[in-house]
């Protein structure tokens, strides 16, 4: 376990409070991802054509759409892929950084050139134009996402880990371990790595923020999630037609991704402070 | 001046960059499922007319000969004909630069005035409640997606009070802005958060600095210090994370585009991707790319015109 782990766990009292409404928020939201089929009043995706764009009433507690679907239903089954997208939309990204990071600043010299100029043109994309270009040749759906955000996301991680690694290289217990004889990659990944990955962790939190607001962009632009799933921004799309008549179509979906991304944002800002990483 | 030399040798060290940048929108294209033919003559074709549209496009040739053929019709603008307009690419993307450009700087004022605003007044009330506020006001800003934003708004503003355009570009100058203040609000509202949480800081930063004490020293009044000293300093670190960001602000663009219709490049993109339209889709990529890249020349160009301190 890493200093900074350490640290963490023994301030486990003085956490900051953000940390437990962040904490607490994401929680609820996974809770609502796995009860969706018990909690959930009705089928998400059954029409009822006697109950097309009712407003919140007592039966449907948020409306419903032009299908007769229940708004409220959609959203908790929905929570299922936003919750997702954010959970694994970090996982490949970070992975691919990691590696990325640590290769490029243990070994330097070539390999830190090849890799930071590929980083170079990565960057010069606007982001979410490369996940939009991508999505588009692969064709739309969650896989090609999630195959985009690997192909640009890895280039924070790989900031963030290869400066620590730049750093740490020189230290006495990297020069150690040297001295005993051990390989390169037992020195990088069992040594070096668990000191040098917790900025990361903490950014992948708050990168959770951004692939949650884009795959439900995604979604809106009709590359996502393709109906009738219930998902967040497809619902805010469908909903479109509707602001006029149904303002309760587009509000509350949205309001979902909010919450859903301040949570998020909360434990990131709350892990970050804890750890002296900010402020 | 030889400061500014890194203006005539910059470029050729980007010379690698864009030779990247090429050849990652070639292998876009390069990557799309099935026969580039057959999309382009459809699922009737014979295979006559599919050789022929081989041998003419160089389809047949090895992928870095056909990269090769691209390198050299990109260098000589031609980027290939568009589908669904009928015309050059080239001419199709060169006439959407404008409205996105527009969209862009709109946002960019909005965004700083927005930011200066609250980052100002939050440096200022440190710790108390309007600090934390603001704080909470920027962490909903990161989480709150920006076409849902720009529909609410849409509801409220133009539907309800009827006080903007549902959508469109505008005739002239002052029609324009009118036109594109929500979608122009919108974008700028997603790059505000990251913005004003840095300018706070580096405000709280710059007040400690030992030529403020000085200047207090010397008996200069507070809003002097503030705007002349503490202020100039502290906007240079946000200038730079406003042009490290401008790849931020034109994904937020594409977006804001295609919710408020603006007839822009992020709704050309949009659009082009489901009528099959690639050559579109490659070279609205590759013009943002370039946009991206000349941006971040141009600021550390401004960087260091601002502050003499600074060695490229």
């Amino acid at each position: 376990m890493s200093a900074a782990g350490l640290a963490l766990g023994r301030r486990w009292s003085r956490l900051s409070p953000l940390v437990w409404i962040g904490g607490g928020s994401c929680l609820f939201w996974v809770f609502v991802a796995l009860a969706a089929p018990w909690i959930a009043p009705y089928d998400p995706v059954a029409q009822d054509l006697a109950a097309t764009l009712q407003p919140p009433n007592a039966l449907h507690l948020l409306g419903t759409d032009n299908f007769g679907r229940d708004i409220l239903s959609r959203i908790i089954w929905g929570t299922r892929l936003d919750l997702q997208m954010g959970v694994l939309g970090v996982v490949f990204p970070f992975v691919i950084g990691t590696t990325i990071g640590a290769a490029s600043g243990y070994f330097g010299g070539i390999v830190d050139m090849l890799l930071m100029r590929l980083l170079d043109v990565t960057i010069s994309f606007p982001f979410f134009v490369l996940i939009i270009a991508i999505v588009a040749t692969l064709g739309p759906g969650l896989g090609s996402f999630y195959i985009a955000l690997a192909l640009v996301g890895w280039v924070s991680y790989a900031r963030l880990i290869r400066s620590r690694f730049i750093v740490l290289k020189h230290a006495d217990f990297v020069t150690a371990a040297r001295s005993l004889g051990y390989s390169h990659w037992r020195i990088a990944f069992r040594h070096i790595l668990p000191n040098a990955v917790m900025p990361a962790i903490v950014f992948s939190v708050s990168d959770a923020v951004i692939d949650i607001v884009l795959g439900s962009s995604l979604s809106y632009l009709g590359l996502g999630i393709q109906p009738p799933t219930p998902e967040w921004g497809l619902m805010i799309a469908e909903g479109q037609t509707f602001i006029a008549t149904a303002w309760w179509m587009t509000t509350f979906p949205g309001l979902a991704i909010v919450l859903l991304a301040v949570g998020f944002s909360l434990l990131a800002d709350g892990i970050a402070e804890n750890l002296g990483l900010r402020d | 001046m030889h400061r500014f030399n890194f203006v005539l040798y910059r470029p050729i060290q980007l010379v690698p960059v864009l030779i990247g940048i090429s050849l990652v929108t070639f292998l876009l294209i390069h990557a799309i499922p099935g026969d580039p033919a057959r999309l382009l003559l459809g699922a009737k074709a014979t295979p006559e007319a599919i050789a022929a549209i081989h041998a003419r496009f160089g389809l047949d040739k090895p992928v870095a000969v056909q990269y090769l053929y691209f390198l050299v019709n990109l260098l000589r603008g031609e980027l290939g004909l568009s589908i669904i307009y009928k015309a050059p690419v080239l001419q199709v993307v060169v006439g959407r630069i404008l409205p996105t450009l527009f969209l862009l700087l709109y946002a960019v004022a909005l965004a700083v005035s927005l930011s200066v605003v609250l980052g100002s007044a939050a440096a200022a009330n440190r710790g108390r409640p309007l600090d934390q506020a603001i704080r909470l006001f920027s962490t909903v800003g990161l989480g709150l997606p920006a076409f849902w934003l720009g529909i609410v708004l849409i509801m409220l503003l133009s539907i309800d009070l009827g006080w903007f355009p549902v959508s469109g570009y505008g005739e002239d100058f002052p029609d324009r802005l009118h036109h594109l203040f929500l979608p122009a609000f919108t974008v700028a509202f997603a790059m505000a958060p990251v913005l004003t949480r840095n300018l706070r800081a580096s405000l709280i930063a710059e007040s400690t600095a030992d030529y403020v004490s000085a200047a207090r020293a010397k008996g200069l009044p507070r809003h002097v210090i503030f705007f002349h000293h503490i202020f100039r300093n502290s906007m240079i670190p946000t200038i730079n994370l406003l042009g490290v960001n401008v790849g931020w602000l034109i994904g937020g663009t594409v977006v804001v585009e295609a919710v408020f219709s603006v007839p822009g490049l992020g709704g050309l993109l949009v659009s082009s991707i489901f009528a099959r339209d690639y050559l579109v889709v490659q070279a609205v990529t590759l013009i943002l790319a370039l946009g991206v890249v000349a941006t971040n020349f141009i600021v550390d160009i401004a960087t260091v015109a601002l502050d003499p301190r600074i060695q490229p």
